[in-house]
């Protein structure tokens, strides 16, 4: 069946149970999987965290009434932009709800809530919902070819990535029409924007054969989508390059491979299993004499957290003793702190060194 | 220039009188001369020749000079300068203080008449700027002829004095003080016209008050025609000034009228409208009966007087009767504790026996004093005169028993308006009433006052700043009634702070409180129900429009949904 049909489908029924719970004179209920670390577990054969089922049921009641009335409105606008077709943005979802008198949303973070609700409710990602976001997905330089289509002429249009000089190729919100073609080795997704520069200008691709993503802090739902069709469609291994603390080490590693707890309903399409960690490492911190800062408070606080929490973590002896090793040291390194040896000591030394040993990465 | 010219004649006339009884001539001189240098002196420091300060020393008075210069004060020359301290400090409170005495005289004269008071105020501008007529009169038992020059024109003479007995007036200063504000603001005597009955012809009087003397001067006495069975007509002309709202004149008719049901009034505004405050009970309160002094409440001073001025013959017949609460029997047991016989006469008792006799006293236990020379409004009363006067959803009374504060019997009453076109924001009104009489003054420093900021009203469902008066749509009526009631000052605006008062105003409040939060609890109950109604209705018909368009429903089968689900939720609430 049709996917898009298929969701159709899905929404007629949600919204009549509600209704035959009225006629039955009935509180009208809808139940939502519970969107947080606590409901998810990790299987590494899956290799995402995947939901353990804990629902949380919104029943019709006076202080209810109104995100009742709005979740099914929202709904109703799902529905319509699955049927013709169309998309929207959160923003303009936003504003499309102005027109519904009592029921509008005051602030967008209401409407993106809702929109999340629905996203969970189906067990979809927000863009088969018709739903996109306004952010941009990451960036491209390398040895890549992309085959995206004319939007007018439908005609295939292919993308070279080593073709954009000192600037990248930026990856589009919705990925999954677009083809590949490669002859690299491995994709390197790189936390930092200046790092990526640093590469990109020395043309390190063509040095290393690999794909360079830039993702510009926790990747997007678009960026962690093409990567995992990088990695599923060509076959290549993806290495994670961040900053050492807690911060690159969970919040953009642990989401790049195994997904959200927030968004625990479609991590399924949004990880990349594959990925493995790089670096920087606590332990390289002491190999390459990097220069550091102290730990912060927030830092403390989310490594314990991710030691007692983080289903990911529990699961890998090696990322407890790497988190307990940083925590000992009491501090935090950047990914730019190797420019204390020399500005390009990272691209001529530290990865073709540690790539020279790629067993040795963190799962 | 007019006005210079008007103050330059002001300091004539108040210069005369000085020179006229001015001690002889050189009594005057060392005074001129010590001014003279009192002025020299004064200038020395900012002067250019300091040398000329030496050359002159001051010249000291001599007890002798200083003899010459001291002679009595008279009470009406005192208040004359004084006339803040009775409520003449500006012409607004002036025309307020003259109304307000005039309608408490007649009150106080018709209920011991047994009258039911009829009083017409007018208040009429005369030529001159800022200068009006007021004139009070009153259905009473009239004044007898001969008292008239003395009541109108001559400070502290009245009946209320010397008697314990809740009344309005107390000290015989209040209009007496407002004839002489007019005539020293105008020139113009006080008129007064009189009837005591029907048969006998009316007395107009036109009197001045002799200040050195504090005696009246009569400049008219004739009998003339007046059809009325009997009252009493006060004119007085005065500098002064009419406004409206807080303070006004119209506020303390208003406010009379709600302590005082059974008094019609009518107000002649200056602009000729005519203000009625109608009677809304037929029955005059019931006359307080007047008592003998609490021993509790008798200083020693007093007590050596009344000892020096009783005619009984022995001190156990002396304590006897001329105090209340204090039987032969109790008499004699204060006797034998203060070590003095009761067969003694009062007139010998020495002034050590005096006060083991004031100390045996106040050792004793005494039973509280009488409370039947009270008068309080009554709740029922009190209720009638908020209702007739203010529009509210909830009414509530509250008459506390007798208690008493240094011997004195006293009564609180509380009366609560809430709701209804009060303004809701604002912070309450306070209406404070001393023996029925509205106080319209210094409402920060009375007790009244205190007790109200210190009662918690967010207890009672009301809300209410750290050390402010409530806010929300609420009028709240505390009357004191006592015999003697203790003004913190003559011109009787605020009531003194004793704690036995404050506490019995609380307990009053805190009643009327606790019934005000019942009102105001089920009625927040039944908004919050309304509210929460509103809100369902709201957002049910989104709900509809949703389940519509998802499942494409005819527009019946919608509206059929809206019903079901206001039912489903209508029931869920209750």
């Amino acid at each position: 069946m049709n996917p898009s049909k298929k969701i159709a489908g899905q929404i007629t029924d949600t919204a009549a149970g509600v209704r035959s719970k009225i006629q039955r004179r009935n509180k009208p209920t809808l139940s939502f999987p519970l969107r947080s670390l606590t409901n998810v577990t990790y299987q590494p054969k899956k290799g995402f965290l995947q939901l353990k089922g804990k629902k949380k049921v919104r029943t019709l009641t006076v202080a209810t009434v109104k995100t009742f009335a709005q979740t099914l409105r929202m709904m109703s606008q799902a529905k319509s932009l699955v049927e013709t077709d169309e998309i929207m943005t959160k923003r303009e979802a936003y504003y499309v709800s102005k027109n519904w008198e009592d029921a509008r949303f005051d602030e967008q973070p209401e409407s993106d809530t809702v929109i999340d609700d629905i996203e969970a409710l189906f067990e979809v990602n927000r863009e088969q919902l018709g739903f996109i976001p306004e952010e941009k997905g990451g960036e491209v330089a390398g040895k890549l070819v992309v085959i995206d289509r004319d939007s007018d002429t439908n005609k295939p249009l292919r993308i070279d990535c080593t073709k954009f000089g000192s600037g990248a190729y930026s990856i589009p919100i919705s990925v999954e029409h677009l083809k590949f073609e490669t002859k690299a080795k491995f994709v390197l997704a790189i936390e930092t924007a200046g790092m990526f520069q640093r590469l990109v200008k020395h043309n390190y691709w063509r040095k290393a054969d690999c794909i360079l993503v830039s993702m510009g802090g926790v990747p997007t739902r678009a960026c962690r989508r093409f990567i995992r069709r990088l990695s599923d469609d060509l076959k290549l291994p993806v290495y994670a390059f961040v900053d050492c603390d807690p911060y690159g080490m969970f919040n953009i590693y642990r989401t790049l491979k195994v997904g959200s707890g927030n968004a625990a309903h479609i991590n399924q399409f949004f990880c990349v299993p594959n990925a493995r960690f790089l670096g920087v490492t606590p332990q390289d911190i002491v190999d390459y004499e990097l220069p550091t800062h102290p730990l912060k408070e927030i830092d403390i606080k989310r490594a314990r957290d991710a030691i007692k929490n983080d289903p990911f973590v529990q699961h890998y002896k090696s990322w407890q003793d790497a988190i307990n090793q940083l925590l000992d040291m009491g501090v935090r390194a950047e990914q730019q702190a190797f420019a204390v040896h020399d500005l390009n000591y990272v691209m001529n030394n530290y990865l073709p060194e540690k790539l020279g040993n790629a067993r040795q990465f963190l799962p | 220039m007019a006005k210079k010219k008007t103050t330059a004649t002001k300091t004539k006339t108040k210069a005369a009188p000085k020179t006229k009884k001015a001690a002889p001539k050189t009594g005057k001189k060392t005074a001129r001369k010590s001014r003279a240098t009192v002025v020299k002196s004064a200038k020395a420091p900012a002067g250019v020749k300091p040398k000329s300060v030496k050359k002159t020393p001051a010249r000291h008075a001599t007890a002798e000079d200083m003899a010459q210069r001291q002679r009595e004060i008279s009470v009406a020359e005192f208040f004359m300068k004084n006339r803040h301290l009775l409520g003449f400090d500006n012409p607004r409170k002036a025309l307020l203080t003259t109304i307000k005495e005039g309608v408490d005289n007649s009150l106080d004269a018709c209920e011991e008449a047994g009258i039911l008071p009829d009083v017409k105020v007018s208040v009429s501008p005369c030529q001159e700027e800022n200068r009006f007529l007021v004139t009070i009169e009153d259905n009473g038992p009239g004044i007898m002829k001969a008292q008239i020059p003395k009541i109108f024109a001559k400070l502290l003479y009245g009946s209320k004095f010397h008697r314990l007995k809740m009344s309005r007036g107390q000290q015989g200063i209040g209009i007496s003080a407002a004839g002489m504000y007019g005539q020293v603001t105008t020139g113009k005597p006080i008129s007064i016209v009189s009837k005591t009955s029907r048969n006998k012809p009316a007395h107009h009087y036109r009197l001045e008050i002799d200040t050195q003397k504090n005696e009246p001067r009569i400049i008219a006495d004739q009998e003339i025609e007046w059809k009325v069975t009997s009252g009493t007509r006060v004119e007085i002309e005065l500098e002064a000034k009419y406004h409206k709202g807080r303070q006004s004149v119209e506020e303390y008719l208003e406010q009379t009228a709600i302590a005082n049901p059974h008094v019609a009034i009518e107000f002649l505004t200056p602009e000729g409208e005519t203000l009625t405050y109608n009677r809304a009970a037929k029955e005059l309160p019931v006359q307080a009966r007047e008592i003998q002094p609490h021993p509790y409440g008798v200083e020693l001073g007093v007590l050596i007087k009344m000892l020096h001025d009783t005619q009984a013959r022995t001190l156990q017949s002396f304590l006897h009767s001329d105090f209340s609460r204090i039987s032969t029997r109790v008499a004699k047991l204060i006797c034998e504790s203060a070590g003095v016989s009761e067969r003694s006469r009062p007139s010998r008792i020495a002034r050590q026996e005096a006060d083991n006799l004031f100390k045996a006293i106040n050792r004793t236990k005494l039973m509280n004093p009488p409370t039947d020379c009270l008068s309080p409004i009554g709740e029922e009363l009190i209720l009638a005169g908020l209702k007739k006067q203010i529009d509210a959803d909830f009414y509530t009374a509250v008459t506390r028993p007798p208690a008493v504060y240094r011997g004195n019997p006293f009564q609180i009453e509380v009366g609560a308006a809430y709701g209804g076109s009060l303004p809701g924001d604002k912070l309450a009104r306070v209406l404070r009433y001393a023996n029925r009489v509205p106080l319209l003054y210094q409402q920060s420093a009375c007790a009244i006052t205190k007790s109200m900021v210190t009662t918690a009203w967010r207890n009672y469902a009301l809300q209410q700043a750290n050390g402010a008066l409530p806010t929300g749509p609420l009028v709240i009526m505390v009357h004191m009634a006592s015999v003697w009631v203790p003004f913190t000052s003559e011109s009787k605006e605020a009531v003194a702070h004793y704690p036995e008062i404050i506490k019995e105003i609380k307990l009053a409040l805190q009643e009327s409180g606790r019934r005000l939060s019942l009102f105001v609890r089920r009625r927040k109950k039944a908004a919050e129900s309304q509210r929460k109604k509103a809100y369902i209705q709201q957002y049910i018909p989104h709900i509809a429009i949703a389940l519509r368009e998802m499942l494409t429903l005819s527009d019946r089968q919608e509206s059929t949904l809206v019903k079901q689900l206001t039912d489903v939720l209508e029931r869920s609430r209750s």
